[in-house]
């Protein structure tokens, strides 16, 4: 099948569908000046015009409640923010407006926005350019929360939130832009609300957000060649979280480790560790561990910045620890470097 | 029916009946409140009338709405539909909100009324997004907020100000100046002489006017639109009003030393509803068929009232239900 990047999964999706529905349109600070959102809004000014792909004052808050005006009322907006830390400064509409809206109606009426949001990383982003968050969002009735990874996902996801009639955040990581993956080239949706077993396993079950789940599947090739074999699931939607196969796995594996891609206190990952141990706690042979941001704002500078993202060792380490396991030897493996793919400035 | 009529009574007797629906209403509520059945907080739009009626009554059936908490006036004005404004202050099921909206959250879409939100200035963008529907489907449809002075203070009413303005979209912005946010006064809030002068330097219409007459508001608003449609950019309204009871609930509060009775008395001697009437009678319309028009809307009150308090709640697994649309 052909391979495109997670990038290019993204403007397809959107190309599509906006092909497919005249109420689909795009938005955003910078979204059809000449970056394109790192490429993701390329074509869409110039397919679609102004009237539906066009840039903003800066104003998030504003935009959000734009953005949910033009939804009750027939459209179906995508708005986009190349930083999640700016989507806090719409806070106040995402929370006491958008999720609310449906709920208000009895759910009756739809409120069909999409919120694409970039989270940042590395070459010096810093603490106001790196941010997760996206257990705040998950923390709320109202809003679906999808986080995907592999750019087949990416795809699928994004028309399933273009087409779903509720609001979706949905939560990109820089550094998966340049994955690369099988994606069809026709349009096609993948449920909201649907687990993926993206390496099957019996000893261990990672659930990885983001690109933590390629942090997980290098730990997983790792520790394969000394015969552990660990499971690693992706949520892909944080909100409504189906948590079917993660308690299958658990079940099965006996351990869990959620490596998540935010800060691990009152994360994601106590969602699914409180979950676990509900529901799978005779079958549990070990607690269930976390691994995320170090509990701190990220710092620029970037040895202390790899201090801060936990990665594939910090995984596996962990793995080890769980297991029983000596430390595994890791001087001839080679890891990824996006740091050095990356050159900034962005 | 009066004897002679004309456009110009008809109006008036319109816009009346809206004056009288809406006063009246909030009179029910003030006679039934005391018997706590009512579970919603109270924000009473007794003085302030002849804003949303004047201006509901110029955009007519292409008027969208969104309003504030402070949405009595605005919702019937619009809508008409005391019944589902009874339904909702007595929290009954069986409306479009099953419920979960109540005073403060007054919306019936598919009469005109989008949003009402109880975050000041919160549904000020929503109306900007609305009239972009609006010009993107190419429907006449009118999109038009109200909000209080105190969201002149909110960063989201600039924004919104300048980004329709940039935009050039046609939205009408409706300010019901009453003076006060809760208790302040706006002296006290407003680092500025005049919110008019400020709002005139943005690319937008700006319109205000200092009257209860409702049938002034509706030409005002008229005027409004026209200049919206001839040249499309956001119009600013900005009206001044007095709010007789208390913030939130159905008393009045002169006695809490913020603002002196005789503001009230002063405000009282020009009030909308009774302008509205003598205005009727002046118009030549005899006394005896207005009465005749009151009583049948005291007695539609009365049939709603006593509806609403007969209907069920809704069902207690309705908690979960409607958190997300279903259907495709």
């Amino acid at each position: 099948m052909r391979q495109i990047s997670f990038c290019e999964a993204l403007n397809e999706a959107m190309f599509q569908e906006m092909e497919r529905d005249p109420s689909v349109f795009v938005y955003g600070i910078g979204v059809p000046d000449h970056k394109k959102i790192f490429g993701s809004t390329a074509r869409l000014s110039e397919r679609f015009g102004e009237q539906r792909c066009f840039d903003t004052p800066l104003c998030e808050e504003a935009m959000t409640g734009f953005g949910l005006g033009a939804a009750i009322n027939g459209l179906r907006p995508i708005h986009i923010h190349i930083r999640m830390d700016f989507l806090l400064l719409a806070m106040n509409q995402l929370v006491n407006m958008v999720s609310n809206f449906v709920y208000s109606t009895n759910g009756t009426l739809k409120a069909p926005l999409v919120i694409r949001v970039v989270v940042g990383r590395g070459w010096g982003q810093g603490y106001q350019h790196s941010k997760s968050l996206h257990s705040y969002f998950a923390h709320i009735p109202g809003l679906k929360v999808v986080v995907p990874t592999t750019p087949k996902d990416a795809k699928g996801l994004l028309a399933s939130a273009i087409r779903d009639n509720n609001p979706v955040v949905f939560i990109e990581h820089r550094w998966l832009y340049w994955a690369v993956g099988e994606v069809p080239e026709e349009p096609f949706t993948i449920p909201i609300g649907e687990a993926n077993i993206i390496k099957e396993g019996s000893d261990l079950t990672v659930v990885a957000v983001s690109w933590m789940n390629i942090e997980a599947l290098k730990a997983a090739e790792i520790l394969a060649k000394r015969g552990v074999h660990i499971e690693v699931i992706d949520p892909r939607t944080l909100s409504p979280l189906d948590d079917t196969l993660i308690i299958q796995s658990v079940k099965k594996t006996g351990h869990c480790l959620v490596a998540d891609n935010d800060w691990v206190d009152c994360g994601f990952g106590a969602e699914v560790a409180a979950r676990v141990s509900e529901k799978c706690f005779g079958h549990l042979k070990s607690p269930v561990k976390r691994i995320g941001f170090a509990f701190t704002p990220c710092p620029t500078v970037r040895v202390l910045e790899n201090e801060f993202y936990p990665n594939a060792v910090t995984i596996i380490r962990s793995i080890e620890k769980t297991l029983g396991l000596s430390p595994t030897d890791i001087s001839d493996e080679d890891f990824y470097s996006h740091e050095n793919r990356f050159q900034g400035p962005f | 029916m009066a004897t002679k009529t004309s456009p110009e009574l008809e109006l008036n007797l319109a816009l009346y009946r809206k004056l009288y629906l809406i006063r009246k209403s909030e009179q029910k509520i003030i006679e039934y409140y005391p018997e706590n059945e009512m579970k919603t907080p109270m924000h009473m739009s007794m003085g302030q009338e002849a804003i949303a009626v004047g201006v509901c009554a110029a955009l007519g059936d292409r008027g969208q709405i969104f309003s504030s908490y402070r949405s009595h006036a605005a919702f019937l004005a619009r809508t008409g539909n005391v019944e589902m404004f009874f339904m909702e202050m007595y929290g009954r099921g069986g409306t479009l909100t099953g419920g979960k909206a109540g005073s403060m959250h007054l919306a019936s879409p598919s009469e005109g009324v989008l949003c009402s939100s109880a975050i000041v200035g919160s549904a000020i963008p929503l109306a900007a997004g609305a009239a972009f529907a609006n010009r993107y489907k190419k429907n006449d449809l009118l999109a038009c907020v109200f909000f209080g002075d105190g969201a002149l203070e909110e960063g989201i009413f600039w924004e919104t100000l300048n980004a329709a303005s940039a935009m050039k979209l046609p939205v009408l912005l409706v300010c019901e100046d009453n003076g006060f946010a809760v208790h302040t006064s706006k002296q006290a809030r407003h680092g500025f002489r005049s919110i008019t002068e400020i709002v005139r330097h943005y690319q937008c219409h700006v319109f205000q006017e200092d009257t209860t007459d409702a049938e002034k508001i509706y030409q005002l608003t008229r005027q409004a639109v026209t200049a919206m449609q001839r040249d499309p950019r956001p119009v600013f309204l900005h009206l001044q009003c007095y709010r007789y009871l208390e913030h939130v609930g159905i008393n009045e509060d002169f006695d809490a030393n913020y603002r002196p009775r005789e503001d009230y008395e002063n405000w009282l001697k020009r009030d909308a509803v009774a302008l509205g009437r003598k205005k009727l009678l002046e118009s030549g319309l005899a006394e005896a068929d207005i009465s005749r028009e009151e009583r049948k809307l005291d007695e539609e009150i009365d049939r709603c009232v006593q509806k609403a308090k007969n209907a069920p709640f809704p069902q207690k697994q309705e908690l979960y239900h409607g958190v997300f649309h279903e259907t495709n």
